[in-house]
């Protein structure tokens, strides 16, 4: 079997400032990660290898430095790492992204051998759209699955695989046709600490680079920011509210009285909906 | 266990890590460094100045491309009471020069930078991998080391201990002592971030010029420390530092000691409108000469922070520490070389390579300095700064008090506070650690 | 689909200048997909509806409902309900092959409307049935999608300005699909506010045939297992929310939390890090990676006010911080701060409150 898992090497954004002037993102020392949730795919991908056989390749669009990501990649236990990178990818939206990595995803299959399952992560932390997934099985016109929670029977010889899917409200259980794409839900798996023969394979491995030629891109129009439909014209920071939190100055009160005082004053009609709304006392 | 074997493990990937893993993998040894870091520097703590002399030895062409935030114009050294400092300030454009000799850095970037010529030399570099214990034979000689990797077992002919200033490894393995609360300093350092121009309106500074400020006085409370301010290219790096056991022995907390001295009306306009970052504690070596530990021994050799290779009066670790790991690496790779094996013995061609380099021989120099200046704490870090603070004032205040009645009053309160011979005897003990 | 046309753009560099191609130009009206699933419309329809409405008066064109769902009363009540929040029409996808959400279905539903009756703007809510539909949707379509907007707006040349957090909310950043149609934008639910609902009679209604036999389709449902009644948490939808961080220090803490809002009628949820050690389950993190709220009232108890958890709670009518850090970042955007020990101040909250709303006071505020 094999398994493609799209990842992404984004910055950390718990570390991510905002120039105070210029209201531009400072990069200067913001660490990068695997996008969090890629590790959840990741470690399905792995699991079913470990159960089936076979071998995984992680794919990332990104500049050269996200080699490092890959590299992580198959410390934890991955087979090979393809970096896609060329200048003409830069500035991708999630169209523009989608394009670059089905192409390279055909190229790996041609390559490789076909995937019969690419995996992504639900969503990114900096892009945060949730479209890449998605947008990747439609251009390889794939079946998705997208917001994976469990994998269930994988059956190789008939090409099904079952899967509960999360909704609003509740969990498909899915069975579709393999080759498809699926997109893994967060906390659904916790991903593996690779074995020192693992890591040491990683330390040396030679990863995959390809530019978009190599990739097998033909139209170099559908990459980076002209193969973008969407335009970014504006960046601001979030307007600051005007003033800052009224403290509670509860003096001699109790400091309970005093803020629930305050909470009615402020909002008069609250009270009464709270009567209607509270139920145990 | 792994079937492969190394040459050498370097366990840390740190200055001292990084050198010699450079220098190793250089001279063609099969060398695997093994850091706990997400990579090299992510957890590394520096204020930071880097000296180009020692990288020089190690990466001639460092200029070229490694992560350098200002070079260095300036340093100021401030002596400071409660509302003010007298100061000293050395600035030349003779440090405008084609190949700089200080820098200021960021560790997280600086050491990816180097880690990255490590990997480049031919050396396996596996992060986020920690060294739990060295792997030692029947007759506790060190053949390798154990990780927390499954099956995470490695050998070598010889282990380098840079694993920085804790040296767990070596006590753990009942190779040295552990350092004490006396001969190290806790430091806590922040990040502030601020607009290139603020900091070059602030700091006086052009281009990629940096400034750097040292300082000590009241700030500390009486304890041995001292802090210190770094001007980078965007961000500011202020910080302070004082003995643990001083912590230990007056209950103050480094947090409380930061926001003081970053309250300071001499530090708080420097820093004004910045976001902070970056908090961060790590401890140094202070001890000097007489904390430095036994240095190799049978299939091992320490070098760096885990040495105690630190010289705490100049500010100076990265060098000693990139120093000692390039000398233990040339030391390795000569017994190499002559096929003899990692004895004790033939290991203490490091040491003795060592003695001969401006490592020891600046350490010996000031060797009573520490001591010194622990035991005189209240004195130099409390009483002086207070009373110079004094005097300047009243030299600089004009108020219609005759100047001999000045110095007068000024040479007073110093004796006051400290009596003659307590005066004399600083002085001297003082000159005498310096010479 | 054939791809549209490029229009010749500067080398290296999308267009920044709106140059809609022809075959776009008759791309027209504001069109809000209704998200049903078993029979229930997601009310982020109905707030997108709302936010369509405005829309679609700026550019003064219609507003049109998009309903797709299987044969029945649970469809035509959806689009009937579609009216009363403002639709000016609404096209319907009725069959019974969409009984159950599928990609596949959804996807040739959602985009031959589009491709027959080319509206110019098409929001979606970012739900999970949402953001799977419109990645395939706008794929399809080869046109752009901006996700999780907390604004939309209509600009003088009448181009859609979708705003977003960025970067984690450090930033927002304004998007632009410029030359392709339709421009799409997935919205989170409780990032608009709901509309009010006005009782109408049903305006015109299409009907657009899906075109599929189950045997096209790959992907079979084989069973729905419902969230447990108990479990489910209305936090999204909550009128009150009380909520606890890191700063209660344990998980018996928690449990104040709980018995607050029990008292008070209300939902309770937690910042992330709560739910990465396990205390509080995942449905009920707030913030960026978790829940949108607006409630009427927000207590936050021992939570720093990161900017992801931020995100998540500033459309809350009165934002409440209790937290023993009078520099938390959270009192920067609370309305109303305490500066004390939350796991003291809680319990006499959750007495004080009971005290006050009893039936004995509630005969007060009656009479
Ligand atoms: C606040 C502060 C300011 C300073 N300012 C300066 C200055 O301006 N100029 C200067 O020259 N020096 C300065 N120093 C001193 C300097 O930082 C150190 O001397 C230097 O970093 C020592 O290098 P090292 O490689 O020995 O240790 P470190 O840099 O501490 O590296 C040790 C490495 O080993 C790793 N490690 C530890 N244990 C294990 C294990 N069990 N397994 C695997 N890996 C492990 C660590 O993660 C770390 O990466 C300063 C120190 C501090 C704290
Ligand atoms: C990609 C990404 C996505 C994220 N998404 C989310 C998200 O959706 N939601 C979310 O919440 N976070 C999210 N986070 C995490 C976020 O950055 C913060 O780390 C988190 O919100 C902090 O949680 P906290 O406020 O509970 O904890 P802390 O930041 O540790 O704050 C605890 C607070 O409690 C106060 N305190 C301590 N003791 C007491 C006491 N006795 N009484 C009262 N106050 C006390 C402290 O002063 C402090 O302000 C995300 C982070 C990342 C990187
Ligand atoms: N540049 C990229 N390279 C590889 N995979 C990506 C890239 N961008 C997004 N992905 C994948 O698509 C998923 C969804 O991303 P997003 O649509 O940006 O939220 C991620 O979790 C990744 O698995």
């Amino acid at each position: 079997m094999h398994i493609v898992v799209c990842i992404k090497q984004v910055p950390d954004s718990a570390q991510i400032r905002v120039h105070p002037v210029t209201n531009t993102i400072m990069r200067q020392g913001v660490p990068t990660i695997i996008n969090p949730y890629d590790l959840f795919a990741l470690e399905a991908a792995l699991e079913l290898r470990d159960k089936f056989g076979g071998e995984v390749t992680v794919l990332t669009m990104g500049p050269p430095s996200a080699e490092d990501s890959l590299r992580k990649a198959l410390t934890f236990g991955a087979d090979r790492a393809v970096l896609l990178t060329d200048r003409f990818f830069a500035g991708a939206d999630t169209l523009a992204t989608t394009y670059a990595l089905a192409t390279a995803i055909r190229k790996i299959g041609d390559t490789y051998g076909a995937p019969d399952i690419i995996f992504t992560g639900k969503q990114t932390i900096d892009g945060d759209t949730a479209q890449v997934g998605p947008g990747i099985a439609k251009r390889l016109d794939l079946l998705q699955l997208t917001y994976v929670a469990r994998i269930g029977a994988l059956d190789l010889d008939a090409r099904t695989i079952e899967a509960e899917r999360r909704s609003e409200g509740g969990v498909q259980i899915l069975r579709t046709r393999l080759p498809c794409l699926i997109t893994m839900l967060e906390a659904t798996n916790e991903i593996r600490r690779g074995a020192m023969k693992d890591a040491l394979r990683a330390a040396r491995a030679t990863i995959v680079k390809w530019s978009a030629q190599d990739a097998g891109v033909e139209d170099i129009a559908k990459c980076g920011l002209r193969g973008s439909p969407t335009i970014v014209k504006k960046v601001f920071a979030p307007p600051p509210r005007a003033e800052k939190a009224a403290l509670i100055d509860f003096g001699s009160r109790s400091p309970a009285e005093a803020l629930i005082e305050d909470i009615f004053k402020r909002q008069p009609k609250l009270e009464a909906e709270l009567v209607t709304l509270a139920r145990g006392f | 266990m792994i079937e492969e074997r190394f040459d050498a493990i370097v366990v840390g990937a740190g200055m001292a890590g990084n050198a010699a893993a450079l220098t190793l993998a250089q001279r063609g040894l099969k060398v695997l460094q093994l850091e706990r870091g997400e990579y090299s520097g992510s957890k590394n703590v520096q204020g930071a100045i880097l000296y180009a002399d020692m990288l020089e030895k190690l990466i001639p062409d460092f200029r070229e491309d490694a992560p350098l935030e200002r070079h260095l114009v300036e340093q100021r050294f401030w002596m400071m009471d409660d509302r003010a400092h007298v100061g000293l300030h050395y600035r030349s454009d003779d440090f405008n020069e084609e190949r700089p000799n200080r820098y200021t850095i960021i560790r997280a970037q600086f050491d990816k930078w180097f880690s990255s010529k490590v990997r480049e030399a031919g050396a396996t570099v596996l992060c986020e991998t920690t060294v739990t214990e060295l792997a030692q034979d029947a007759y506790g000689r060190v053949i390798g080391v154990r990780t927390d990797r499954h099956d995470g077992e490695v050998h070598a002919d010889v282990v380098v201990l840079a694993e920085g200033v804790n040296g767990l490894l070596g006590t753990r393995a009942d190779l040295r002592e552990r350092p004490k609360p006396d001969n190290v300093a806790l430091a806590v350092k922040e990040m502030h971030f601020l607009p290139r121009e603020t900091i070059e309106a602030r700091f006086n500074l052009k281009g990629d010029e940096g400034t750097v400020i040292e300082a000590a006085g009241t700030i500390s409370r009486g304890m041995t420390g001292m802090g210190f301010i770094y001007a980078n290219k965007e961000c500011v790096s202020l910080g302070i530092g004082c003995l643990v056991a001083d912590f230990q022995k007056t209950g103050e907390t480094p947090y409380g000691l930061l926001e003081r001295f970053k309250s300071h009306p001499s530090v708080a306009p420097l820093i004004e409108g910045s976001e902070v970052k970056e908090y961060s504690a790590h401890l140094i070596p202070e001890g000097g000469y007489n904390a430095i530990p036994q240095l190799y021994g049978e299939g091992w050799v320490v070098v760096g922070d885990a040495a105690q290779l630190n010289n705490a009066i100049h500010r100076e670790g990265s060098n000693l520490a990139m120093t000692s790991g390039r000398i233990a690496a040339e030391a390795i790779f000569q017994v190499k070389s002559r096929k003899d094996p990692m004895t004790k013995e033939n290991l203490s061609l490091y040491k003795k390579m060592l003695d001969d380099s401006f490592v020891i021989k600046d350490l010996k120099k000031y060797k009573d300095m520490p001591q010194l200046l622990h035991i005189q704490s209240q004195n130099f870090f409390l009483t002086y700064p207070q009373l110079v603070s004094k005097a300047m004032q009243s030299f600089v205040r004009v108020d219609g008090t005759p100047k001999t009645e000045k110095e007068k009053t000024t040479l007073r309160s110093f004796v006051k506070a400290r009596s003659w011979t307590g005066l004399f005897g600083d002085a001297y003990r003082f000159a005498r650690a310096w010479r | 689909m054939s791809e549209p046309a490029k229009t010749p753009t500067p080398a290296g560099r999308a267009a920044t200048k709106k140059e809609l191609p022809d075959h776009f130009k008759g791309y027209k009206h504001v069109w809000v997909f209704i998200e049903q699933e078993r029979g229930q419309v997601h009310p982020v329809s109905w707030e997108l509806l709302g936010a369509g409405r405005q829309l679609a008066n700026k550019l003064k064109v219609d507003l049109a409902a998009v309903v797709i769902g299987p044969e029945g009363e649970a469809t035509r009540q959806a689009a009937a309900e579609a009216f009363c929040y403002g639709a000016d029409l609404a096209y319907v996808v009725a069959d019974n092959l969409l009984t159950d959400y599928r990609n596949e279905s959804y996807t040739k539903a959602l985009t031959d409307v589009v491709n027959t009756y080319k509206p110019e703007i098409l929001l979606l809510g970012a739900t999970t049935l949402g953001r799977d539909l419109a990645g395939s949707v706008a794929t399809t379509l080869l046109t752009g999608l901006t996700a999780d907007c907390t604004a939309l707006d209509v600009d003088a040349d009448g181009s859609l300005a979708a705003t977003r957090p960025t970067f984690g909310g450090s930033l927002m950043c304004t998007i632009y699909t410029l030359n392709y149609r339709p421009q799409m934008a997935t919205v989170r639910p409780r990032v608009m506010p709901m509309p009010e609902r006005v009782a109408r009679e049903p305006g015109r209604i299409i009907s657009h045939p899906l075109g599929l036999v189950e045997d096209d389709i790959v992907t079979k449902v084989l069973s729905f297992l419902p969230d447990r009644e108990s479990a489910k948490s209305n936090l999204a939808y909550a009128d009150v929310v009380v909520a606890g961080g890191l700063g209660l220090g344990s998980p018996e803490n928690f449990q104040l939390v709980r018995q607050l809002a029990s008292v008070l009628g209300a939902e309770y949820g937690c910042s992330r890090p709560l739910v990465q050690k396990g205390w509080v389950t995942s449905d009920r993190q707030i913030g960026q990676t978790g829940k949108t709220i607006r409630p009427k009232l927000y207590i936050a108890a021992g939570i720093s006010g990161a900017i992801q958890h931020r995100v998540g709670v500033e459309g809350a009518d009165l934002i409440v911080a209790i937290n023993t850090d009078k520099n938390a970042p959270i009192f920067d955007f609370a309305h109303v701060g305490i500066i004390t020990d939350a796991i003291r101040l809680l319990p006499a909250l959750t007495e004080a409150f009971r005290a006050r709303l009893s039936p004995h006071a509630r005969d007060r505020i009656a009479s």
